[in-house]
């Protein structure tokens, strides 16, 4: 079952072409990482797909139902109360949390399920205790997110996420503003997501990661998408220029390091 | 000079200013946040006049504005409003417009990554301002607030030009008659007092916030 169907997205921002003829798809229960340079698009492809940016042409449609659609040429999205819908089968981990600082983190877990769900406070804070337990911080539901590592507060976004029981897990760079220490706490989150079959869509710079959790990797440059396989396929038997020009120029910035 | 009668006549006057205070707050906090909205409104035809009020309001004396109302717009209206109201509708006018800006560069100062976590988790506009983007901005405004609150209560000596029996109109008219200055340390002492209990307010509420950063 196809848990997202994307096809030909075009992006502009004025005149740069951000996304150009993006196509590709997401099964149930597969772990789908997307690599590539900063500015390839892969953020805005995320963000289009969440719903915080406007695609100019193409499809998508998430669990079935259809978020936008091209006619004559041009994209039309689905209505309001269908946007919403829709809105409700992913959850996306941003690169930088978002946590509500006002908010305790048991607030920020339950706020979603209570105010847009209608859950009771009750049922909301057990679940979100469940949640807690899972992360690693049972004991840190009274806490407020100034008071906790990047790693934790990455921890309680990826809880707020899941709150609400999406279908669909996407993360922007989930690791990108963490020291490399912290990283891997949250890279071990994901990967036991990922062995309870979640569907995931990774934005990431971590390439081992890619390579050992992900089901699939996509290579995106320049707005278009370069070379989609395994993971054996982009990283150790790609004959693609563009991808290994990449691979060569990551390894030689790991090697410094 | 009577001490007693002078007192009595101050503390009167003192509770003018301070009712002028209230009214003003009461219609200038909401006012403001209309205006804030109508300033944020990417609609031209709704902040370019927005923007002019704010630029007239701000850009002239609230002396001359309180005189605007009372001596020259008061005599166009089909009925005539008393000195007292006529300062009520100047403050209001003149402070909603400084409220705007004040609510602005709150809201302005909240990240645009507050506002997507909230879209991303399914909020409604109204929930994610209410729930989300309010209480932040509440926490940021605050010392600004602070300030224009004690600027208004030493501002409500202005109504005076308009001869609205405030403080400082009773203080000026002893003042003269009775050739003495006592009545200026009085009126000195009871702005204090009042603005001493305004900025305690204030830290108070700051501390209150101070659980997140």
């Amino acid at each position: 079952m196809k848990m997202l169907e994307a096809k030909n997205i075009e992006k502009s921002f004025g005149k740069l072409e951000v996304l150009k003829n993006i196509s590709f798809d997401v099964n149930k229960g597969e772990v789908l990482a997307i690599i590539g340079p900063s500015g390839s698009g892969k953020s805005t492809l995320l963000r289009c797909i969440t719903q915080l940016e406007t695609v100019d042409r193409g499809e998508i449609v998430i669990c079935g139902d259809t978020l936008v659609k091209t006619v004559d040429g041009k994209a039309v999205y689905a209505d309001k109360e269908e946007r919403h819908k829709i809105n409700l089968h992913y959850g996306l981990v941003f690169q930088n949390f978002n946590l509500f600082p006002h908010m305790s983190v048991m607030k920020n877990i339950t706020a979603a399920p209570i105010n847009v769900l209608g859950q009771s406070k009750e049922e909301a804070e057990a679940a979100a205790k469940v949640l807690l337990k899972k992360m690693g911080l049972a004991d840190r539901g009274d806490y407020y997110p100034y008071q906790l590592s990047g790693g934790q507060q990455q921890r309680v976004s990826i809880a707020r996420a899941m709150a609400l029981n999406p279908e669909l897990l996407l993360f922007d760079e989930p690791t990108s503003a963490l020291d490399p220490e912290l990283t891997g706490e949250i890279l071990k989150v994901i990967r036991s997501l990922a062995d309870e079959k979640m569907t995931m869509i990774v934005v990431t710079h971590e390439m081992a990661f890619a390579k050992n959790v992900a089901d699939r990797v996509i290579f995106m440059a320049d707005g278009v998408i370069v070379e989609s396989g395994t993971p054996e396929e982009v990283f150790e038997n790609t004959k693609n220029p563009r991808t290994l020009e990449f691979l060569a120029k990551y390894n030689e910035d790991r090697a410094e390091r | 000079m009577n001490y007693s009668i002078l007192l009595s006549e101050m503390l009167e006057g003192t509770l003018n200013s301070l009712l002028l205070f209230g009214l003003t707050l009461l219609f200038s906090l909401p006012l403001g946040l209309i205006l804030c909205v109508g300033r944020r409104s990417k609609l031209k035809i709704i902040n370019i006049p927005v923007k002019l009020y704010l630029l007239l309001l701000r850009g002239t004396p609230l002396m001359l504005q309180l005189m605007f109302v009372f001596f020259v717009v008061n005599p166009l209206l089909p009925f005539r409003i008393d000195r007292f109201p006529a300062a009520v509708v100047a403050f209001v006018l003149n402070y909603a417009a400084y409220f705007a800006e004040i609510y602005r560069g709150g809201m302005e100062s909240i990240p645009v990554g507050q506002y997507e976590a909230a879209n991303v988790l399914g909020f409604s506009k109204k929930q994610t301002f209410f729930k989300i983007i309010l209480p932040q901005v509440i926490k940021r405004i605050l010392p600004p607030m602070g300030n224009e609150f004690i600027t208004l209560v030493k501002d409500t000596s202005l109504a005076k030009v308009i001869s609205v029996v405030e403080l400082m109109k009773v203080t000026s008219d002893w003042a003269n008659s009775a050739a003495n200055f006592v009545p200026f340390i009085i009126a000195a002492l009871f702005y204090l007092v009042m603005n001493g209990i305004v900025s305690k307010c204030f830290s108070v509420a700051e501390k209150r916030l101070s659980y997140y950063r």
